[in-house]
Parts: structure tokens; C-alpha cells; sequence
């Protein structure tokens, strides 16, 4: 089937995705104080800038702790929920999978200000552990639905098989299951990574001033002299993201390979 | 039969394990987001004083949400705005889900779908902020416009706050729209619309009598995950908008945190829950009428 028009069409769409990522890079070696056309000459001076600048250092610190703790802790509770979800059943899974979920449809500004009326209320004073809280919440819905398609293609006779042989449910996690999810675990902990390097909300409502790196892009984004430098910092951190999201998606497949499912396609 | 055995029956049931793995993340919930929630609903329906609330139970905090015209106003707009954003996201949307799923070769499709995907795992703040970059007053639109003779004068469309965060949001939510409207044409039995060629119609028509009535899941899919997140989107607003075009989340910030009125601050994130609720189940109610009709 030949479609000309639609195929246009969609390539046009997918320009229009990339239109804004491109130019990034673009203007990122553009050597000129002002984001427009037409270009100047080439530098890597926004890069130096970036570079040098201590706030940012703080920033990208305090974002790797937090999105290293949340993506752990996320998959952690995940792995958990996903498994008592697809393995067992019991009554009244319905609403307590519908409540660790819920962060998925309810917007994160309320729940994000919720959070913190409940924290200031008892007295839990601001820093970047009430932001890993907040980043936990939203990520585990992420890691429970990776990690529920990691467990839905496991052949449950490899477990009874272990059982038969011996093993303890513990070493039969251990030995057999875990192994065998361990790529949707990588791609849980890496989407969480990547979600809890991203989020604003949380980040500026839960925290107490500390620079995070989303807050800083934020703030430096209002001021038309820093622009350039925030183009050269939005390259590394696309790069980066794009790297990481590959790694994870490589991950995945391979699950998927392993277990004999058919692919059916991307995240989400 | 004795407690303890009883007991220990329901510890060697498969309930018990669920319960015993469930109970980590499940009691997170209840700590995080059930009490948080719970506290704002009972905020909203006290009196506030002095950055915090106190008794007596009232309900003038919804008369002032409800009734008070500035908040009638964002509220108003919040909606227009995230209807527009939704429109639009998923009416450009369907045509890109309808070629991948129809007419790209399936050993393809995945390549696709990732292609549509990358740029939605970039940060947000970026992205946003970028648009405010492009269409800003002679910014990379009105240079490069000015630059090829196109136009003659900056068209400075950042300027128009509502039309600036309607092409952001469009963009920063494509992927959200063009999945679950894939997911169901996948699903579209190709045998129906031969049948339906078979019997005279034109692939116009096939499409608007078979395909599309059957693709309706997963637009109201995208229509609820489009529409819920960009009622309450805060960073397009304030870049996008610069603060002069507030929706619903920065009404809620400036009231919560800047006048420091908790209990007002509550009732509008408890009516924002509702209206989001409302909408939420008449599209689930739809979607049940399409999907009792697909039988």
C-alpha cells in the first residue's frame, strides 16, 4: 500500500518533533549572544562557559543523587508491586494497583503541593531528600508498568522447575527470576533516571533552594544573555539522554528476545 | 477451626504472598499520595488563618473558587487552552498513527514509534523553553522569516500567550496522542475493510465507516492523557506565556505559596480534581459506548 501524501505528511510531523532538538546544537556553536538567523561564525565558547560555571556543578551533583536515588528506589518498589500484581492474586488489587498508579493521571501540580502541605505540616523541613519523595512517587507507576511486562513474559514452569529442584522461593528469586527480568530492571532504572533528571515540579516545589539541574535551566532560560550557554548545556544533556535511552532500549529488546514474546514495539 | 490455623492458612495462601510483596509500595502510597490527597480535600473545607488552617468546617472556600471571577477566569482558560492543546495534538496526531499503522512494513514500525518517542524523553524544561526561543520576537521564526523575505515585519508569536502554548504543548504531547491511537488501528481487523471495499465503498468511506469508528478507544485515550497533564502544566505557562497568560497550577502556586492562603489553594486543586474527574469518566463512558458497539 502506497500512500505519497501521508508519507509526506509524517515525515513533515517528525520534523516538527525534531525541529526544536536540532536547533540546539545549531545554536549552541553559533557565535553570537542572540538566539536568530542567520548564523555567525563557529565557537565553542558556550561550551567553555557552561563548563565553568560552579552553580551548574552543584546542579548536575544534586540532580545525579537525586536521580540515582529515585530510579533505585523507584525499581525497588516496583519490582515489588509488579510482581505481587502479575504472580498473585488477591483480593483488592484493583484499587491498590490503582493507587500506585494514580501519579500517571493526576496533574503533578497537586500532587506536588498536596506533598508539600503535608510535609510542612509536620514539621519535615525542605532538601533533597523531600525531592527523591516526590520523584519516587511519580517514577514507580513507570517502573510498575516496565517491570509488569518483564514478569507477564516469564514462563512460570521455570519457577515450579526450580521448586521441584529444591530451591526456596528466595533463592529461586534470586537464581531464576530476577536474571530473567534483569534487562526490564536496567530499562525501569534508567526510564526513572531519565524522568527524575527531567522533573521541574517537584524538584522546585519540594526542594529548599539547593540548585537542580531542571530549576537552573528554568531560572537561566528567563535571561536572553544566558541563553546561548543553556543551548550548549541542552546538547550534552539530549546527548546524554539519547545515549541512556538507547542503552535501554537495547536492554529491552534483549528481555524480550530472551523470553520469546514477539516485539510489539516501544516504551509506554 | 482454631484462629491459629486459620492464620496460618492465610499465610500460606497465594493472597498472603500478594499482600506480603504489595505491602512496600503500597504502604508508600498510602504515606505520600492517599494521606496528601486526603489532607487537601479536609484543608479546602476549613477556615484559613494566618498560613495554616483551623476550625470551624466551612465551605465558603468553594463559593470563593466558584464564585470569585478571577479564579472563574483561569479556570475558564485553563480548560479553553488544554481543549485547544488536545484538538489540536490529536487531530495532527492521527494521520502520523494512521501511516505508521497502515502503511509502514511491520518489520519498520518499531523504528518508528522510537523515532516519535525520542524527542519526548529530552527534557521537558528544554523543550519548552526552546519554543520560547523560536517564537519569541526576532527570535529563530521571525529571523529566519525575515531573513528569506517571507515575511516583513516580526510576526512576534510569543506575543499571542494562548497560540504560543497551544503549538508547545501540541509538540511536547505528540507522542502521548499518536500511541494509543496506533495501539487501536493495530488492532483493526485488515479483513473488515476489504469486506467493505468488497461491498462498494470507497476507501474514503471504508475509512470513515469501519476504521475510524473503531480507532475511537484509543483517540479518547489520547484525548484523557493529552488533556490531564496540560490542565496542569505549570512551566509552559510561565515560559511560554511569561507569567501573563497563569492557568490552573501557577493560580494554585501563587495562592498556596505566595498568599499563603492553604484552605482557597485547596479547594481550587480539590475543583481541579473534580473537573478533571468529570471528564475523565464521560470519556470512559464513551469509550465503553464504542467498545460495546466494536461487539
Amino acid at each position: 500500500m502506497r500512500a505519497p501524501g501521508l508519507r509526506a505528511y509524517a515525515v513533515i510531523y517528525l520534523v516538527f518533533l525534531y525541529a526544536p532538538i536540532i536547533l540546539l546544537p545549531i545554536f549552541a556553536f553559533n557565535d553570537s549572544r542572540v538566539v536568530a538567523f542567520p548564523l555567525q561564525s563557529f565557537t565553542t565558547g558556550w561550551f567553555r562557559q557552561m563548563a565553568a560555571d560552579q552553580v551548574l556543578q552543584t546542579a548536575v551533583g544534586n540532580s545525579l543523587i537525586i536521580a540515582f536515588s529515585t530510579a533505585t528506589f523507584a525499581t525497588i518498589l516496583g519490582l515489588f508491586a509488579a510482581r505481587a500484581s502479575v504472580r498473585y492474586a488477591w483480593p483488592g488489587k484493583v484499587p491498590v494497583m490503582g493507587l500506585i498508579m494514580v501519579p500517571l493521571v493526576l496533574p503533578e501540580m497537586i500532587v506536588a503541593v498536596a506533598l508539600l502541605t503535608v510535609l510542612l505540616s509536620m514539621g519535615v523541613s525542605l532538601s533533597i531528600f523531600t525531592i527523591i519523595l516526590g520523584h519516587v512517587l511519580i517514577c514507580t507507576p513507570f517502573a510498575v508498568t516496565i517491570l509488569s511486562s518483564a514478569f507477564q513474559s516469564l514462563d512460570r514452569s521455570l519457577e515450579e522447575a526450580a521448586y521441584d529442584l529444591g530451591e526456596t522461593p528466595a533463592s529461586t528469586f534470586r537464581l531464576i527470576i530476577l536474571p530473567l527480568v534483569m534487562p526490564g530492571v536496567i530499562a525501569s532504572f534508567l526510564i526513572c533516571f531519565t524522568i527524575s533528571i527531567d522533573e521541574f515540579i517537584m524538584s522546585n516545589f519540594l526542594g529548599s533552594g539547593e540548585p537542580i539541574l531542571s530549576v537552573y535551566i528554568f531560572g537561566n532560560f528567563r535571561f536572553p544573555a544566558r541563553v546561548p550557554s543553556m543551548m550548549a548545556l541542552g546538547t550534552v544533556l539530549v546527548a546524554v539522554s539519547i545515549t541512556l535511552l538507547i542503552i535501554a532500549e537495547y536492554f529491552r529488546r534483549r528481555g524480550v528476545a530472551r523470553s520469546g514474546a514477539k516485539d510489539t514495539g516501544g516504551f509506554l | 477451626m482454631a484462629n491459629g490455623s486459620r492464620w496460618g492458612r492465610f499465610r500460606a495462601s497465594e493472597a498472603a504472598s500478594g499482600y506480603a510483596l504489595v505491602s512496600p509500595t503500597a504502604i508508600y502510597a498510602i504515606l505520600l499520595l492517599a494521606t496528601p490527597m486526603a489532607t487537601i480535600l479536609i484543608y479546602s473545607v476549613m477556615t484559613s488563618a494566618g498560613g495554616g488552617v483551623t476550625l470551624p468546617f466551612t465551605l465558603s472556600n468553594y463559593q470563593e473558587v466558584w464564585g470569585g471571577r478571577i479564579y472563574q477566569a483561569v479556570m475558564i482558560r485553563s480548560l479553553w487552552i488544554s481543549t485547544a492543546v488536545t484538538a489540536t495534538t490529536v487531530l495532527l496526531a492521527y494521520p502520523v498513527a494512521y501511516y505508521v499503522s497502515f502503511h509502514v512494513a511491520p518489520s519498520r514500525k518499531s523504528l518508528w514509534l522510537f523515532l516519535i518517542t525520542i524527542p519526548f524523553w529530552t527534557s521537558y524544561v528544554i523543550r519548552v523553553a526552546l519554543w520560547r526561543v523560536i517564537l519569541g520576537y526576532e527570535g529563530v521564526v521571525d529571523s529566519a522569516l525575515l531573513g528569506t523575505g517571507l515575511a516583513a515585519e516580526p510576526l512576534n508569536i510569543l506575543a499571542n500567550g494562548p497560540l504560543a502554548i497551544v503549538i508547545t504543548l501540541a509538540h511536547a504531547y505528540a507522542p502521548f496522542a499518536i500511541l494509543p491511537i496506533f495501539v487501536s488501528l493495530e488492532k483493526v481487523d485488515r479483513a473488515l475493510l476489504e469486506a467493505g471495499q468488497d461491498l462498494g465503498e470507497s476507501r474514503w468511506t471504508t475509512f470513515l465507516r469501519v476504521t475510524l469508528p473503531l480507532s475511537m478507544p484509543g483517540v479518547l485515550a489520547a484525548v484523557l492523557i493529552v488533556f490531564i497533564p496540560t490542565v496542569g502544566d505549570y512551566i509552559t505557562p510561565e515560559l511560554i506565556g511569561g507569567g501573563r497568560t497563569p492557568m490552573i497550577a501557577n493560580l494554585i502556586e501563587s495562592e498556596m505559596l505566595r498568599q499563603r492562603d492553604q484552605a482557597v489553594g485547596s479547594a481550587i486543586a480539590v475543583t481541579v480534581m473534580l473537573i478533571v474527574g468529570v471528564i475523565s469518566a464521560v470519556f470512559l463512558l464513551l469509550n465503553r459506548r464504542f467498545i460495546g458497539g466494536a461487539k
